[in-house]
């Protein structure tokens, strides 16, 4: 396998536009010649899906959901980030690129990020086009507000509900090209293999959730637009279907994967209250907007809070970082606030939560203002968990929010195999080692919208791809490996189920590969995972039958994929002797307990190479170069 | 607490279905998606097969969760979805019912598992504005007073759970279809096509076999996002300029 990232030349600032001039193109007459397989449908996956079918292609889209306006996208609350400078702030372009260079903690690719910069502000207008609401001032333009540690005001929103409206935008924008004839639509399939021919993704296989059929379907090339892979933790703030299946299966078929270990714990979830939760619920990053974060000074203090006075009170993070405070980085947040937990700080029932306080914005601006901000997020937070939180501070917990990992993309975010491309989440190219609030829509949007249309053609045009047939070798072959696992999942007739499995696993990764990793930890958790994952194949008890829906089946296939994926995340965690974003590393951090990075040997990106059933992986490394953003310490005191 | 569940276990479209009796010994902080979850691990244990239901987001907004429970599509709690609902609010040794949305145009997959795809299909005959991925106009080149902007996000909020038709005598989808024809009229984005928007959508749902509206307005009473009937006043305003 080699690694070639396909940058093209020039400065950062004019790569993406020397590029679009030399690509190749796919003459309008031509392009229905070409099907184009989609799969997923959030907001990379939809908005690729209309972009491509208004250019003409044949596209065909294949989705776990009943409708393509679940998927997990819709949950995103808090808003979109677009260089528009519309505040007058000081936003630029490039101020942008630095902030998301920097904020990923120098472990993403310069000339990547910069183009996401680039085509930000032609996002906002392209959604407000499709008549998404964003929220507007009172002259009618439209709003901005700082979020996730920026200091200008550049994102975008609407209401608490940003992400259900830009997936609704790219959603519409897909119907009106199944309307038209040019997109297909696939509901509740799910990918479970990838089939390559002559060294090119030339299809997939799914199962028909609703009647288990599995089958095949060709194409000339595959986006995979999953999503991301958090719920390998059990406990994460992503929706319950989101899975890293059809990534680890295009892994196993020779797609590398990239920085696995590289996860986004977010600091303001509500924490956990027992064991039979099924997830965890986010709480807006914009809420530190206003809301003061802080925990007792003394341990096991178990006063309430209202009864704890000023000066016993500790503001850590206006402390420790004085220039950003509680508006500091997910990752430095996070860590902050397990670090007081661990210290025997932290307050509620388990002692893993710090608090997060309105009273000082409420004395300031009054109840009503706060209402207008937050009204939404307040009362959701009181329907989880029965307290008012104008009244009582909010109890919050660092959670699993986002994985910056994934499958390795080139420039044109073409995975190590032909054909086979990666957008979204699921892919690992823009946000290095930790994502900034507001990014991860922006991203999904840039590719499917302004990169894809532009990379596929290029493609297209240049490789030969002579006719397949889904009763071909290779198909046939990926559909016996899946009934041969399916029939071995139900077959195990164990008496444990699928979630204790999970549980089990969730903890093992929280515990060990989690906000802080040491080289132990690290040891111990693919020791557990090894013996838990040998368990789970002789073990586990499934119902029901294949030829029908079967949500444990389902399950049962992916949880069997996490396994997998947890080890691989371990093993590049271990590797990665630095700490950087939301890797960890305790032993290696700074005289007062900042990420020490180690540019000299790190300043890479790991891809990882199958070699097969239990042979170790292969690590292929392809080094950043820093040309335009100086290669610096982050600070944010 | 002790609870007692009649579920409806249906195994297929073409099965009749029926209730069955359960007993699940559940805790208040649970929400009620993970008191099902609860009550299928003892079944699978005990080699029973666990009752279907859809749900991903758990939090409100997919619209995937949709069940009704003692006779209200999402339960008794005002503005709230299957998965917001909690076990506090129910007292030991009651028992509750839990069916399908049940609708002529959402046919059952399996217990509590219906096929909804017919909103896709209504959205698909109009639901969209007609702009090609390029370069539109600048965002801030047509300015949206915020108050019509604000009324906008009102009715975009749908989720599309399906509740307004299972709540309806006559199974309607006039919010669901009311909502997005409303939100489009109250932008000018929308404007171009708001004849040809109004038409299509409603003869599609018509098709659909989803019946009239006689304003019993039980849809914006189960509606976990308290959309307004006024968007079905909008939606026939509009019909009628298409029309006429
Ligand atoms: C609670 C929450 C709040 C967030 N808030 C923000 C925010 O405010 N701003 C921001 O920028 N980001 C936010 N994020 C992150 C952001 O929402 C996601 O990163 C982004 O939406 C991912 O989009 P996607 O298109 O890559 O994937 P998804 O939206 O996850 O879509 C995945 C798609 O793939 C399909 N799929 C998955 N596996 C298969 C398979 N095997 N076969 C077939 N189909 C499959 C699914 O059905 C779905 O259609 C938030 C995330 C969470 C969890
Ligand atoms: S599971 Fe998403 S709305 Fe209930």
């Amino acid at each position: 396998m080699k690694l070639d990232s396909k940058i093209p030349a020039g400065p950062v600032n004019e790569k993406w536009d020397l590029h679009k001039n030399c690509i190749k193109l796919v003459s309008p007459a031509n392009k229905r010649k070409y099907t184009i397989i989609i799969v997923g449908t959030g907001l990379a996956g939809a908005s690729a899906a209309a972009s491509l079918g208004e250019l003409g292609y044949n596209v065909k889209a294949y989705f776990i959901h009943d409708t393509s306006r679940r998927a997990h996208s819709i949950a995103a609350q808090g808003g979109i980030n677009a260089a528009k400078n519309y505040p007058n702030d000081g936003d630029t372009i490039w101020r942008l690129f630095v902030d998301t260079v920097k904020g990923g903690d120098f472990r993403a690719r310069e000339a990547n990020v910069y183009r996401l910069a680039q085509v930000s502000g032609a996002i906002i207008d392209q959604c407000v086009a499709q008549g998404v609401p964003f929220a507007r001032e009172y002259g009618g333009l439209l709003a901005n507000r700082s979020f996730g540690g920026a200091q200008v005001s550049r994102t975008f929103y609407a209401r608490g509900q940003t992400g259900q409206q830009l997936l609704l935008g790219a959603y519409s924008a897909m119907m009106r090209q199944v309307d038209a004839g040019r997109v297909k639509l696939f509901p509740r399939r799910e990918m479970l293999d990838l089939v390559v021919v002559n060294g090119k993704a030339r299809g997939i296989i799914t199962r028909n959730l609703i009647n288990g059929d599995i089958e095949g379907h060709e194409a000339h090339a595959v986006l995979l637009c999953t999503g991301g892979y958090g719920n390998v933790y059990y406990l994460s703030t992503n929706a319950k279907n989101s899975n890293a299946t059809a990534v680890w299966r295009c892994y196993k078929r020779g797609a590398a994967f990239s920085n696995p270990c590289f996860t986004q714990i977010h600091p303001t979830c509500i924490p956990q209250s027992g064991d039979y939760q099924s997830k965890l619920t986010l709480m807006s990053e914009s809420l530190r907007n206003d809301g003061r974060v802080w925990a007792p000074k003394n341990k096991g203090d178990k006063r309430p809070p209202n009864e704890i006075p000023e000066d016993e009170r500790d503001y850590y993070l206006e402390r420790k970082y004085p220039s950003y405070g509680n508006l500091a980085p997910r990752d430095i947040s996070s860590r902050s606030a397990k670090e007081v937990c661990d210290e025997g700080r932290g307050v509620g029932d388990t002692g893993f939560a710090v608090y997060l306080d309105f009273r000082d914005a409420i004395d300031r601006l009054g109840k009503e203002v706060i209402r207008q901000r937050y009204g939404n997020l307040f009362d959701m937070y009181q329907r989880i968990t029965d307290e008012n939180p104008y009244e009582v501070p909010m109890r919050i917990y660092p959670a699993v929010h986002y994985t910056m990992g994934g499958l390795w993309v080139d420039y044109n975010l073409m995975s190590t195999i032909p054909g086979l491309y990666v957008l979204g989440e699921a892919n690992f190219s823009d946000h290095g080692a930790n994502r900034l609030g507001a990014s991860a829509l922006m991203q999904g949007l840039a590719d499917g919208y302004f990169v894809i249309p532009y990379t596929l053609g290029d493609y297209l045009a240049s490789t030969e791809l002579p006719k397949v047939a889904t009763e071909d070798d290779a198909f046939n072959e990926a559909t016996d490996n899946i009934s041969q696992m399916t029939e071995k999942l139900l077959g195990i007739n164990g008496d444990k189920t699928v979630l204790q499995f999970h549980r089990e696993l969730g903890k093992i990764m929280w515990d060990n590969v989690g906000m802080a990793r040491t080289k132990r930890s690290l040891e111990l958790a693919i020791k557990q995972i090894k013996i838990l994952r040998e368990e789970f194949w002789q073990n586990l008890k499934l119902i029901g039958s294949d030829q029908e829906l079967n949500k444990d089946l389902e399950y049962a296939g992916r949880l069997a994929d996490y396994f997998e994926l947890g080890e691989l995340m371990a093993q590049d965690a271990l590797l990665r002797k630095e700490s950087c974003g939301g890797h960890f590393r305790k032993e290696y951090q700074t005289g007062d307990g900042e990420a020490l990075r180690n540019d000299k040997e790190f300043a890479y990106v790991a891809a990882w190479e199958y070699k097969g059933e239990g042979k170790k992986p292969k690590l292929h490394k392809e080094s950043l170069k820093f040309e335009a953003v100086k290669l610096a310490q982050r600070s944010y005191k | 607490m002790k609870l007692n569940l009649r579920i409806w276990r249906q195994k297929g479209p073409n099965d009749r279905g029926s209730f069955k009796n359960y007993t699940v010994e559940a805790n208040e902080h649970m929400s009620f998606l993970e008191m099902l979850d609860f009550l299928n691990e003892d079944l699978i244990v005990k080699g029973e097969e666990p009752v279907e239901f859809d749900s991903d987001c758990r939090e409100g907004i997919c619209g995937s969760c949709g069940m009704v429970i003692d006779g209200v599509a999402h339960g008794p709690w005002q503005g709230a979805a299957t998965c917001q609902v909690h076990m506090r609010h129910y007292r030991e040794g009651e028992t509750i019912t839990i069916e399908p949305f049940r609708a002529k145009g959402f046919p059952v997959i399996k217990d509590l598992v219906v096929d909804r795809s017919a909103f896709d299909r209504i959205m698909i005959a109009g639901g969209y504005i007609s702009v090609n991925t390029g370069a539109p106009p600048d965002g801030n080149t047509i300015p949206i007073p915020q108050d019509k902007a604000e009324r906008a996000m009102d009715f975009a909020a749908c989720i599309g759970c399906g509740a307004c038709v299972a709540a309806c005598p006559n199974s309607s989808a006039s919010l669901f279809t009311g909502a997005k024809i409303a939100q489009f009229a109250l932008l000018p984005q929308g404007e171009t096509e708001r004849k040809r928007r109004a038409r299509r959508m409603i003869d599609q749902m018509e098709k659909e076999g989803f019946g009239d509206c006689s304003n019993y307005a039980e849809c914006e009473a189960v509606c976990p996002k308290e959309i307004s009937i006024e968007a079905i006043a909008r939606m026939r305003r509009e019909y009628l300029k298409a029309v006429f």
